[in-house]
């Protein structure tokens, strides 16, 4: 199977269908593993056992960006290409980048409370990705306000690019700005600052959490064909009520 | 294992993360068998597809 046969909807669901139960062990079981090292891992010397909300946070705070950059391309394929499984990714992936913002701002603030003394501060990282939160919610609002579902993804693609704009705003603003937040840990010049026996179970629960949104995103965007589905077959039936009574008229 | 004196922190975190991940599955799950529902109830009235592709097709 090529990557244009997946342009078909019916392909799709066909692919879908065989590789959502593999997709969902496989985050099952690199789940268990990623939360059996995080139980394991040993107490920071500094931040002593809160260190364990970076298991979680971090993977939801990467996913959060991640997603918004799938949507991107989405959105590119739906103003370019108008290839038709785009909008519908772009749609299905917005609750589920929805849910990881949310987390990632929620266990911040737990994390951020024992280690810097207050849950929020209105800083350059916090704030960009509370915005980023807001645009979330935003363009499942602007999803559900227009009809016709074609109309909306073009209206929620532009505003999906322009959003894209908050995404080097967030991963640069611990260096651009002075924040509470600490600069990256992993992914830099010279190599990750994280110890091994941080570093491994961080990866682990990245990885699950990633392979966890790759089967949500499928399953939802598998949904989502269904509800068009649903609806043309509406217009199909509401199309032959009105013919009916025509011709009996 | 011994979580310290921010236990319920760490423990909140967690559960936080674990309910809404488990709502998520939930109602990616619901939303699945309503719209499959709602394709057998237009299909059982007489509204095929062009394709004649019915939700037997869909697993």
């Amino acid at each position: 199977m090529t990557l244009i046969d997946l342009a078909n909807p019916t392909r799709f669901l066909t692919l879908t269908a065989r590789l959502l139960p593999w997709l969902a062990a496989a985050t099952a079981i690199l789940l268990l593993i990623g939360l059996y090292q995080s139980a394991m891992a040993p107490d920071d010397y500094q931040q002593g056992a809160t260190v364990k909300i970076m298991f979680i946070h971090v993977p939801n705070a990467w996913l959060s960006m991640f997603v918004w950059g799938v949507m991107s391309v989405a959105a590119l394929g739906t103003l370019v290409w108008r290839h038709p499984l785009a909008d519908v990714a772009a749609k299905a992936a917005a609750p589920i980048g929805a849910a990881f913002t949310f987390l990632a701002l929620v266990t911040g603030s737990l994390w951020g409370r024992p280690m810097w003394g207050t849950y929020w501060e209105w800083d350059a990282r916090l704030t960009s990705v509370l915005i980023l939160f807001l645009m979330y919610l935003g363009l499942m609002a602007l999803w559900r306000a227009v009809e016709d579902p074609s109309r909306a993804a073009r209206a929620a693609a532009v505003l999906t690019l322009v959003g894209a704009i908050n995404l080097p705003i967030i991963k640069f603003s611990v260096d651009w700005w002075n924040t509470l937040h600490q600069p990256a840990s992993v992914f830099r010049m010279g190599g990750s600052t994280l110890d091994r026996a941080f570093l491994i179970p961080l990866l682990v629960m990245a990885l699950a959490f990633s392979l966890l949104f790759v089967t949500l995103h499928l399953a939802a965007m598998r949904n989502e064909i269904l509800r068009r589905r649903v609806r043309a077959l509406r217009l199909m039936q509401a199309a032959q009520v009105t013919q009916s009574s025509q011709r009996s008229a | 294992m011994s979580l310290g004196p921010y236990a319920s922190f760490i423990v909140t975190s967690y559960a936080l993360v674990t309910a809404v991940v488990l709502i998520l599955i939930i109602w990616i799950t619901i939303d699945h068998r309503r719209q499959k529902q709602r394709l057998r109830e237009l299909e059982s009235s007489g509204v095929v597809r062009r394709s004649g592709r019915g939700v037997a097709d869909i697993r």
